[in-house]
Protein backbone atom coordinates (compact mmCIF):
# COMPACT_ATOMS: atom_id res chain seq x y z
CA UNK A 1 0.00 0.00 0.00
CA UNK A 2 1.38 3.65 -0.76
CA UNK A 3 1.58 5.41 2.18
CA UNK A 4 0.19 8.96 2.78
CA UNK A 5 2.36 12.27 2.10
CA UNK A 6 2.94 12.58 6.08
CA UNK A 7 3.31 8.45 6.11
CA UNK A 8 6.23 9.35 3.90
CA UNK A 9 7.55 11.98 6.18
CA UNK A 10 7.70 9.51 8.65
CA UNK A 11 9.18 7.05 7.06
CA UNK A 12 11.90 9.66 6.22
CA UNK A 13 12.79 11.31 9.74
CA UNK A 14 12.93 7.38 10.89
CA UNK A 15 15.56 6.40 7.95
CA UNK A 16 17.19 9.81 8.97
CA UNK A 17 17.32 8.84 12.49
CA UNK A 18 18.48 5.48 11.86
CA UNK A 19 21.73 7.03 9.31
CA UNK A 20 22.29 9.76 12.32
CA UNK A 21 23.01 7.03 14.54
CA UNK A 22 24.90 4.57 12.14
CA UNK A 23 26.82 7.47 11.04
CA UNK A 24 28.00 8.30 14.74
CA UNK A 25 28.77 4.62 15.36
CA UNK A 26 30.55 4.64 12.16
CA UNK A 27 32.65 7.19 13.05
CA UNK A 28 33.25 5.76 16.62
CA UNK A 29 34.53 2.80 15.32
CA UNK A 30 36.63 3.85 12.71
CA UNK A 31 38.25 6.26 15.42
CA UNK A 32 38.58 2.87 17.28
CA UNK A 33 40.14 0.85 14.39
CA UNK A 34 42.75 3.80 13.83
CA UNK A 35 43.60 3.40 17.26
CA UNK A 36 44.09 -0.42 17.23
CA UNK A 37 46.45 0.16 13.83
CA UNK A 38 48.35 2.16 16.07
CA UNK A 39 48.67 0.41 18.95
CA UNK A 40 46.35 2.16 21.22
CA UNK A 41 43.34 1.30 23.05
CA UNK A 42 41.43 4.12 21.73
CA UNK A 43 38.39 6.38 22.04
CA UNK A 44 35.36 4.12 23.43
CA UNK A 45 32.77 3.59 20.11
CA UNK A 46 29.88 6.06 21.73
CA UNK A 47 32.56 8.76 21.86
CA UNK A 48 30.76 10.95 19.01
CA UNK A 49 27.50 11.01 20.84
CA UNK A 50 28.89 12.37 24.28
CA UNK A 51 30.77 14.86 22.41
CA UNK A 52 27.87 16.20 20.57
CA UNK A 53 25.71 16.39 23.93
CA UNK A 54 28.96 18.01 25.58
CA UNK A 55 28.74 20.78 22.92
CA UNK A 56 24.91 21.36 22.84
CA UNK A 57 25.43 21.40 26.91
CA UNK A 58 27.55 24.68 26.81
CA UNK A 59 26.33 27.65 28.69
CA UNK A 60 27.62 30.25 26.73
CA UNK A 61 27.92 30.94 22.93
CA UNK A 62 29.14 34.03 20.75
CA UNK A 63 27.57 34.94 17.70
CA UNK A 64 29.70 36.68 14.89
CA UNK A 65 26.42 37.53 12.43
CA UNK A 66 23.41 35.69 10.95
CA UNK A 67 25.65 34.30 8.41
CA UNK A 68 27.86 32.48 10.80
CA UNK A 69 24.60 30.83 12.64
CA UNK A 70 23.53 29.95 9.06
CA UNK A 71 26.67 28.44 8.37
CA UNK A 72 26.28 24.91 9.69
CA UNK A 73 22.40 25.18 8.74
CA UNK A 74 23.63 25.12 5.40
CA UNK A 75 25.72 22.44 5.78
CA UNK A 76 23.29 20.24 8.14
CA UNK A 77 20.74 21.45 4.98
CA UNK A 78 23.12 19.91 2.64
CA UNK A 79 23.57 16.85 4.37
CA UNK A 80 20.02 15.68 5.32
CA UNK A 81 19.02 17.17 1.31
CA UNK A 82 21.59 14.79 0.14
CA UNK A 83 20.45 11.55 1.79
CA UNK A 84 16.72 12.67 1.35
CA UNK A 85 17.08 11.97 -2.54
CA UNK A 86 18.77 8.46 -2.43
CA UNK A 87 17.39 5.23 -1.67
CA UNK A 88 18.86 3.71 1.30
CA UNK A 89 17.71 0.63 1.07
CA UNK A 90 16.38 -0.71 -2.23
CA UNK A 91 12.75 -1.80 -2.73
CA UNK A 92 11.89 -0.71 1.28
CA UNK A 93 9.27 1.27 1.58
CA UNK A 94 10.81 2.81 5.11
CA UNK A 95 14.22 3.60 3.37
CA UNK A 96 13.55 4.36 -0.23
CA UNK A 97 13.24 8.71 1.38
CA UNK A 98 12.35 10.60 -1.60
CA UNK A 99 14.22 9.26 -4.47
CA UNK A 100 11.39 8.78 -6.74
CA UNK A 101 11.78 13.04 -6.25
CA UNK A 102 15.08 13.78 -7.48
CA UNK A 103 17.98 12.37 -9.86
CA UNK A 104 21.76 12.19 -8.97
CA UNK A 105 22.26 15.59 -10.60
CA UNK A 106 20.09 16.71 -7.58
CA UNK A 107 22.19 14.61 -5.15
CA UNK A 108 24.94 15.96 -6.69
CA UNK A 109 24.20 19.75 -5.80
CA UNK A 110 23.80 19.04 -2.65
CA UNK A 111 27.04 17.56 -1.60
CA UNK A 112 28.36 20.79 -2.66
CA UNK A 113 25.89 22.82 -1.08
CA UNK A 114 26.57 22.37 2.62
CA UNK A 115 30.44 23.28 1.40
CA UNK A 116 29.93 26.69 0.08
CA UNK A 117 27.00 27.44 2.89
CA UNK A 118 29.90 26.27 5.51
CA UNK A 119 32.22 28.42 3.24
CA UNK A 120 30.56 31.68 3.44
CA UNK A 121 29.96 31.06 7.41
CA UNK A 122 33.04 30.31 8.28
CA UNK A 123 34.17 33.83 6.80
CA UNK A 124 32.09 35.89 8.88
CA UNK A 125 33.57 34.07 11.54
CA UNK A 126 36.63 36.53 10.91
CA UNK A 127 38.90 33.84 12.10
CA UNK A 128 42.13 34.03 9.23
CA UNK A 129 42.70 30.01 9.80
CA UNK A 130 38.89 29.83 8.82
CA UNK A 131 39.73 31.70 5.66
CA UNK A 132 42.71 29.28 4.79
CA UNK A 133 40.54 26.33 5.89
CA UNK A 134 37.52 27.44 3.39
CA UNK A 135 40.23 28.23 0.13
CA UNK A 136 41.75 24.98 0.99
CA UNK A 137 38.74 23.12 0.99
CA UNK A 138 37.30 24.29 -1.48
CA UNK A 139 40.44 24.10 -4.06
CA UNK A 140 40.61 20.76 -2.61
CA UNK A 141 36.89 20.12 -3.30
CA UNK A 142 37.23 21.55 -6.77
CA UNK A 143 40.03 19.35 -7.86
CA UNK A 144 38.27 15.98 -6.52
CA UNK A 145 34.99 17.08 -8.52
CA UNK A 146 36.65 16.48 -11.95
CA UNK A 147 36.87 12.72 -10.99
CA UNK A 148 33.87 12.45 -9.44
CA UNK A 149 31.77 13.77 -12.34
CA UNK A 150 33.48 11.93 -14.87
CA UNK A 151 32.53 8.54 -12.97
CA UNK A 152 28.82 9.47 -12.65
CA UNK A 153 28.94 10.70 -16.60
CA UNK A 154 30.50 7.23 -16.73
CA UNK A 155 27.36 5.64 -14.59
CA UNK A 156 24.91 7.71 -16.82
CA UNK A 157 25.91 6.93 -19.96
CA UNK A 158 26.33 3.46 -18.98
CA UNK A 159 22.63 3.16 -17.77
CA UNK A 160 21.06 5.86 -19.69
CA UNK A 161 19.35 7.33 -16.90
CA UNK A 162 20.16 9.99 -13.82
CA UNK A 163 17.49 8.33 -11.62
CA UNK A 164 19.48 6.98 -8.92
CA UNK A 165 16.36 4.05 -8.46
CA UNK A 166 16.69 3.10 -11.61
CA UNK A 167 20.83 2.76 -11.43
CA UNK A 168 19.82 0.05 -8.93
CA UNK A 169 17.69 -1.43 -10.40
CA UNK A 170 20.19 -2.00 -13.09
CA UNK A 171 22.83 -3.36 -10.54
CA UNK A 172 20.73 -6.22 -9.35
CA UNK A 173 21.15 -9.97 -9.68
CA UNK A 174 24.53 -10.84 -8.38
CA UNK A 175 28.11 -8.97 -8.66
CA UNK A 176 28.90 -9.68 -12.09
CA UNK A 177 25.85 -6.79 -12.47
CA UNK A 178 27.30 -4.09 -10.46
CA UNK A 179 29.42 -1.02 -11.70
CA UNK A 180 32.12 -2.58 -10.09
CA UNK A 181 32.00 -5.45 -12.56
CA UNK A 182 30.63 -3.62 -15.55
CA UNK A 183 33.06 -0.48 -15.26
CA UNK A 184 35.85 -0.73 -13.04
CA UNK A 185 37.45 2.43 -13.91
CA UNK A 186 34.72 4.81 -13.44
CA UNK A 187 34.92 3.32 -9.55
CA UNK A 188 38.43 3.55 -9.39
CA UNK A 189 38.10 7.17 -9.99
CA UNK A 190 34.97 7.71 -7.69
CA UNK A 191 36.99 5.94 -5.00
CA UNK A 192 39.84 8.17 -4.79
CA UNK A 193 37.69 10.99 -5.48
CA UNK A 194 36.09 9.84 -2.11
CA UNK A 195 39.31 9.85 -0.49
CA UNK A 196 39.22 13.23 -0.66
CA UNK A 197 35.27 14.16 -0.08
CA UNK A 198 35.69 12.62 3.24
CA UNK A 199 38.80 14.08 3.94
CA UNK A 200 41.01 11.76 5.94
CA UNK A 201 44.43 10.97 5.06
CA UNK A 202 46.20 11.93 2.80
CA UNK A 203 43.50 14.51 1.84
CA UNK A 204 43.03 15.91 5.69
CA UNK A 205 45.18 19.18 5.18
CA UNK A 206 41.78 20.99 5.07
CA UNK A 207 41.13 20.23 8.52
CA UNK A 208 44.71 19.68 9.95
CA UNK A 209 44.25 19.94 13.56
CA UNK A 210 48.22 20.66 14.10
CA UNK A 211 48.46 23.20 11.23
CA UNK A 212 45.45 25.86 10.99
CA UNK A 213 43.41 24.59 13.80
CA UNK A 214 40.55 22.44 12.60
CA UNK A 215 40.33 24.85 9.56
CA UNK A 216 36.44 26.21 8.58
CA UNK A 217 35.07 25.19 11.98
CA UNK A 218 37.77 27.54 14.09
CA UNK A 219 35.31 29.91 15.49
CA UNK A 220 32.53 27.41 15.73
CA UNK A 221 31.28 26.53 19.24
CA UNK A 222 28.69 25.07 21.61
CA UNK A 223 25.69 24.27 19.69
CA UNK A 224 26.75 25.25 16.42
CA UNK A 225 29.40 22.69 16.71
CA UNK A 226 26.96 20.07 18.07
CA UNK A 227 24.96 21.01 14.69
CA UNK A 228 28.41 20.44 12.22
CA UNK A 229 28.95 17.01 14.37
CA UNK A 230 26.00 15.52 14.00
CA UNK A 231 25.87 16.66 10.21
CA UNK A 232 29.39 14.93 9.60
CA UNK A 233 27.48 11.77 10.53
CA UNK A 234 24.64 12.35 8.37
CA UNK A 235 26.35 13.16 5.43
CA UNK A 236 29.48 10.52 5.60
CA UNK A 237 26.09 8.06 5.95
CA UNK A 238 24.60 9.55 2.68
CA UNK A 239 27.66 10.00 0.79
CA UNK A 240 28.20 6.48 1.59
CA UNK A 241 24.68 5.28 0.71
CA UNK A 242 25.02 6.90 -2.54
CA UNK A 243 28.44 5.11 -3.09
CA UNK A 244 26.73 1.98 -2.89
CA UNK A 245 23.92 2.89 -4.66
CA UNK A 246 26.19 3.83 -7.67
CA UNK A 247 29.10 1.46 -7.95
CA UNK A 248 27.98 -1.31 -5.15
CA UNK A 249 24.55 -2.65 -6.50
CA UNK A 250 23.01 -1.20 -4.13
CA UNK A 251 21.30 -2.81 -0.83
CA UNK A 252 17.85 -5.01 -0.90
CA UNK A 253 18.06 -5.09 3.06
CA UNK A 254 19.34 -2.75 6.14
CA UNK A 255 22.23 -5.27 6.40
CA UNK A 256 23.45 -5.50 3.23
CA UNK A 257 23.29 -2.17 3.62
CA UNK A 258 25.59 -1.70 6.82
CA UNK A 259 28.30 -4.04 5.71
CA UNK A 260 28.68 -2.81 2.49
CA UNK A 261 28.67 1.15 3.58
CA UNK A 262 30.94 -0.01 6.23
CA UNK A 263 33.40 -1.49 4.03
CA UNK A 264 33.21 1.26 1.54
CA UNK A 265 33.93 3.63 4.30
CA UNK A 266 37.13 1.34 5.35
CA UNK A 267 38.81 1.96 2.38
CA UNK A 268 38.82 5.62 3.84
CA UNK A 269 40.85 4.05 7.09
CA UNK A 270 42.99 1.77 5.27
CA UNK A 271 44.57 4.95 3.01
CA UNK A 272 44.98 7.24 5.66
CA UNK A 273 46.74 5.01 7.62
CA UNK A 274 48.76 4.17 5.17
CA UNK A 275 49.79 7.44 3.58
CA UNK A 276 51.28 10.56 5.52
CA UNK A 277 49.29 14.16 4.52
CA UNK A 278 49.20 15.74 1.27
CA UNK A 279 49.70 19.56 0.62
CA UNK A 280 47.23 21.35 -0.96
CA UNK A 281 48.98 21.30 -4.09
CA UNK A 282 49.95 18.07 -4.11
CA UNK A 283 46.07 16.79 -3.57
CA UNK A 284 45.35 18.97 -6.51
CA UNK A 285 47.85 18.21 -8.79
CA UNK A 286 47.08 14.17 -7.69
CA UNK A 287 43.51 14.33 -8.57
CA UNK A 288 43.55 16.27 -11.73
CA UNK A 289 46.66 13.39 -12.58
CA UNK A 290 46.12 9.75 -12.60
CA UNK A 291 42.29 9.61 -11.20
CA UNK A 292 40.80 12.04 -14.12
CA UNK A 293 42.83 10.06 -16.63
CA UNK A 294 41.29 6.61 -15.15
CA UNK A 295 37.42 9.00 -15.07
CA UNK A 296 37.93 9.87 -18.66
CA UNK A 297 38.81 6.28 -19.39
CA UNK A 298 35.72 5.04 -17.45
CA UNK A 299 33.73 7.11 -19.59
CA UNK A 300 34.94 6.20 -22.72
CA UNK A 301 34.59 2.33 -21.74
CA UNK A 302 31.11 3.51 -20.80
CA UNK A 303 30.45 5.01 -24.19
CA UNK A 304 31.54 2.28 -26.09
CA UNK B 1 21.42 32.69 26.09
CA UNK B 2 22.04 36.83 25.83
CA UNK B 3 19.58 38.26 28.33
CA UNK B 4 20.07 42.22 28.35
CA UNK B 5 18.28 42.79 31.46
CA UNK B 6 20.20 43.78 34.52
CA UNK B 7 23.23 44.12 32.52
CA UNK B 8 26.01 45.47 34.74
CA UNK B 9 28.37 48.93 33.71
CA UNK B 10 30.17 48.14 30.77
CA UNK B 11 33.77 47.77 31.18
CA UNK B 12 36.19 50.83 29.69
CA UNK B 13 38.63 48.73 27.77
CA UNK B 14 40.73 51.55 28.95
CA UNK B 15 43.68 49.62 27.62
CA UNK B 16 42.70 49.95 24.22
CA UNK B 17 43.35 53.39 21.77
CA UNK B 18 39.86 54.45 21.31
CA UNK B 19 38.93 54.22 17.72
CA UNK B 20 39.06 50.31 18.82
CA UNK B 21 37.03 50.55 21.64
CA UNK B 22 33.73 49.89 19.95
CA UNK B 23 35.56 46.72 18.02
CA UNK B 24 35.40 44.94 20.77
CA UNK B 25 33.05 43.77 23.73
CA UNK B 26 32.30 45.59 26.73
CA UNK B 27 30.52 43.22 28.53
CA UNK B 28 31.56 41.70 31.66
CA UNK B 29 30.81 38.05 32.09
CA UNK B 30 27.69 36.92 33.93
CA UNK B 31 27.10 33.42 36.08
CA UNK B 32 24.89 30.68 34.81
CA UNK B 33 23.01 29.06 37.07
CA UNK B 34 22.87 25.24 36.43
CA UNK B 35 19.93 23.29 34.90
CA UNK B 36 17.47 20.91 37.43
CA UNK B 37 19.28 18.42 38.99
CA UNK B 38 18.71 15.37 36.58
CA UNK B 39 19.65 17.21 33.29
CA UNK B 40 22.81 18.64 35.19
CA UNK B 41 23.98 15.50 35.96
CA UNK B 42 23.46 13.83 32.27
CA UNK B 43 24.90 16.83 31.23
CA UNK B 44 27.94 16.83 33.93
CA UNK B 45 28.61 13.03 32.89
CA UNK B 46 28.80 13.77 29.25
CA UNK B 47 31.30 17.00 30.13
CA UNK B 48 33.30 14.53 32.15
CA UNK B 49 33.52 11.97 29.24
CA UNK B 50 34.46 14.19 27.01
CA UNK B 51 37.72 16.32 27.89
CA UNK B 52 38.79 18.69 25.13
CA UNK B 53 42.00 20.16 25.69
CA UNK B 54 42.84 23.45 24.68
CA UNK B 55 46.27 22.50 22.91
CA UNK B 56 48.60 25.66 24.27
CA UNK B 57 51.77 24.58 25.77
CA UNK B 58 52.05 27.56 28.66
CA UNK B 59 55.06 26.43 29.89
CA UNK B 60 57.56 23.45 29.62
CA UNK B 61 55.55 21.04 31.52
CA UNK B 62 53.19 21.01 28.60
CA UNK B 63 55.99 18.86 27.18
CA UNK B 64 54.47 15.85 29.69
CA UNK B 65 50.94 15.97 27.84
CA UNK B 66 52.55 15.09 24.38
CA UNK B 67 53.52 11.23 25.07
CA UNK B 68 49.33 11.21 26.74
CA UNK B 69 48.49 11.74 23.04
CA UNK B 70 50.80 8.30 21.94
CA UNK B 71 50.21 4.60 22.52
CA UNK B 72 51.98 4.39 25.47
CA UNK B 73 49.37 6.88 27.94
CA UNK B 74 46.71 7.15 25.09
CA UNK B 75 44.27 9.30 26.71
CA UNK B 76 41.63 8.90 24.15
CA UNK B 77 40.40 6.12 26.09
CA UNK B 78 39.29 8.52 28.58
CA UNK B 79 37.78 10.53 26.47
CA UNK B 80 40.42 13.52 26.40
CA UNK B 81 41.71 14.66 22.99
CA UNK B 82 43.35 17.77 22.48
CA UNK B 83 41.29 20.60 20.27
CA UNK B 84 43.19 23.51 18.77
CA UNK B 85 41.29 26.22 19.42
CA UNK B 86 39.58 27.83 22.58
CA UNK B 87 36.54 28.33 21.37
CA UNK B 88 35.65 24.93 21.53
CA UNK B 89 37.76 23.14 24.30
CA UNK B 90 36.96 22.52 27.74
CA UNK B 91 39.71 22.43 29.67
CA UNK B 92 43.06 24.78 30.04
CA UNK B 93 45.72 23.21 31.02
CA UNK B 94 48.43 25.21 32.69
CA UNK B 95 51.83 23.65 31.54
CA UNK B 96 53.64 24.35 34.58
CA UNK B 97 55.48 28.04 34.78
CA UNK B 98 53.40 31.10 33.47
CA UNK B 99 55.48 34.30 32.66
CA UNK B 100 53.89 37.43 32.84
CA UNK B 101 54.32 37.59 29.09
CA UNK B 102 52.12 34.16 28.82
CA UNK B 103 49.85 35.39 31.27
CA UNK B 104 48.74 37.42 29.04
CA UNK B 105 48.16 34.88 26.81
CA UNK B 106 46.45 32.44 29.35
CA UNK B 107 43.98 35.04 30.34
CA UNK B 108 42.98 35.94 26.30
CA UNK B 109 42.70 32.10 25.87
CA UNK B 110 40.66 31.50 29.08
CA UNK B 111 38.51 34.42 28.35
CA UNK B 112 37.61 33.01 25.10
CA UNK B 113 36.97 29.54 26.19
CA UNK B 114 33.04 28.65 25.82
CA UNK B 115 32.09 27.81 29.30
CA UNK B 116 32.02 25.07 31.81
CA UNK B 117 35.15 25.53 31.37
CA UNK B 118 37.75 23.68 33.42
CA UNK B 119 41.25 24.73 33.95
CA UNK B 120 44.10 21.76 35.32
CA UNK B 121 47.41 23.87 36.38
CA UNK B 122 50.34 21.42 36.72
CA UNK B 123 53.45 21.18 37.95
CA UNK B 124 55.10 22.99 41.18
CA UNK B 125 55.17 26.44 39.72
CA UNK B 126 51.53 26.85 38.74
CA UNK B 127 51.29 26.41 42.98
CA UNK B 128 53.75 28.48 44.58
CA UNK B 129 56.14 29.77 41.48
CA UNK B 130 58.43 26.10 41.86
CA UNK B 131 61.92 26.89 41.38
CA UNK B 132 60.93 30.60 39.84
CA UNK B 133 59.72 31.40 43.71
CA UNK B 134 62.01 34.48 42.91
CA UNK B 135 61.93 35.52 39.56
CA UNK B 136 61.18 38.56 38.61
CA UNK B 137 59.28 37.69 35.39
CA UNK B 138 57.14 35.03 36.68
CA UNK B 139 54.28 34.30 38.75
CA UNK B 140 54.23 32.58 41.99
CA UNK B 141 50.27 31.16 42.05
CA UNK B 142 47.91 30.75 38.78
CA UNK B 143 44.41 30.85 40.85
CA UNK B 144 45.10 34.71 41.55
CA UNK B 145 44.33 35.18 37.78
CA UNK B 146 42.25 32.54 36.48
CA UNK B 147 39.94 29.53 38.72
CA UNK B 148 42.11 26.28 38.66
CA UNK B 149 40.18 23.39 39.60
CA UNK B 150 42.90 20.53 39.88
CA UNK B 151 46.46 21.01 40.39
CA UNK B 152 49.03 18.48 39.70
CA UNK B 153 52.26 18.18 41.89
CA UNK B 154 55.66 17.82 40.62
CA UNK B 155 58.39 19.32 38.65
CA UNK B 156 57.81 17.44 36.29
CA UNK B 157 54.83 15.15 37.01
CA UNK B 158 55.11 12.17 35.24
CA UNK B 159 52.21 11.94 32.07
CA UNK B 160 50.65 8.97 35.14
CA UNK B 161 50.71 12.18 37.29
CA UNK B 162 48.64 13.70 34.96
CA UNK B 163 45.59 11.49 33.83
CA UNK B 164 45.24 10.77 37.34
CA UNK B 165 44.57 14.48 37.46
CA UNK B 166 42.31 13.82 34.73
CA UNK B 167 40.53 11.86 36.51
CA UNK B 168 40.45 13.52 39.73
CA UNK B 169 38.88 16.30 37.29
CA UNK B 170 36.38 14.28 36.20
CA UNK B 171 35.41 13.33 39.89
CA UNK B 172 34.78 16.96 40.28
CA UNK B 173 32.82 17.57 36.99
CA UNK B 174 30.73 14.71 37.85
CA UNK B 175 30.06 15.91 41.14
CA UNK B 176 28.91 19.56 39.86
CA UNK B 177 31.68 21.53 41.57
CA UNK B 178 34.00 22.59 38.61
CA UNK B 179 32.32 26.17 38.40
CA UNK B 180 35.19 27.94 38.00
CA UNK B 181 33.04 30.38 34.85
CA UNK B 182 31.05 31.19 37.84
CA UNK B 183 33.57 32.14 39.89
CA UNK B 184 35.72 33.91 37.31
CA UNK B 185 32.45 36.31 37.02
CA UNK B 186 31.30 36.96 40.19
CA UNK B 187 34.98 37.54 41.11
CA UNK B 188 35.57 39.35 37.85
CA UNK B 189 36.86 42.23 39.93
CA UNK B 190 39.44 40.71 41.98
CA UNK B 191 40.60 38.41 39.11
CA UNK B 192 41.06 41.48 37.07
CA UNK B 193 42.79 43.74 39.34
CA UNK B 194 45.25 40.38 39.97
CA UNK B 195 45.93 40.49 36.38
CA UNK B 196 46.14 44.46 36.13
CA UNK B 197 49.08 44.59 38.38
CA UNK B 198 51.15 42.23 37.13
CA UNK B 199 50.43 42.69 33.11
CA UNK B 200 52.39 46.30 32.80
CA UNK B 201 51.32 46.56 28.92
CA UNK B 202 47.51 46.19 28.98
CA UNK B 203 46.96 46.40 24.94
CA UNK B 204 43.52 43.85 25.19
CA UNK B 205 39.96 43.84 25.72
CA UNK B 206 38.80 43.55 29.77
CA UNK B 207 37.02 40.95 28.83
CA UNK B 208 37.96 38.67 25.69
CA UNK B 209 34.72 37.25 24.61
Amino acid sequence: MEPTVLGRIGYALVSLFVITNYGLLLIGSMARISAKVQGRVGQPVWQPYLDIIKSTAKRNAISHGIMFYLGPVFRLAGGVGTYMFIPAVYGSVLFRNFSDSGDLLLVMYFIFFGQLGMALGASEGGHPYSAIGVSRGLSQMTAFEVPFALSVIAVAVQYGTLDITAIVAAQQGGFAHWTLATNPLAVIAAMIAFLGMSMHNPFSVVIAPQEIPIGPPTEYQSNLLGMLQTNRAIFNGAKLVLYMNLFFGGATNILVMVVKTFLIYFINIFVGQAFPRFRTDQSIRFFLGVPTLVGIAGVIIAAI
Amino acid sequence: MFEKKDRPVPLANEGLVPEERGLFCDAAPREYAPANKVVEDFWNWARAQSLWILGFGTGCGAIELRPLMTSRYDMYRYGIQPRPTPRQSSVFVIGGYASVKTLKRIVRSYEQMMGPKFVVALGSCTINGGMYWDSYNTIKRIDQYIPVDVYITGCMPRPEALLAGFQELKRIIRAGRAEGQNAYARDFGWYKANQKKVIKDWNMPDYNW
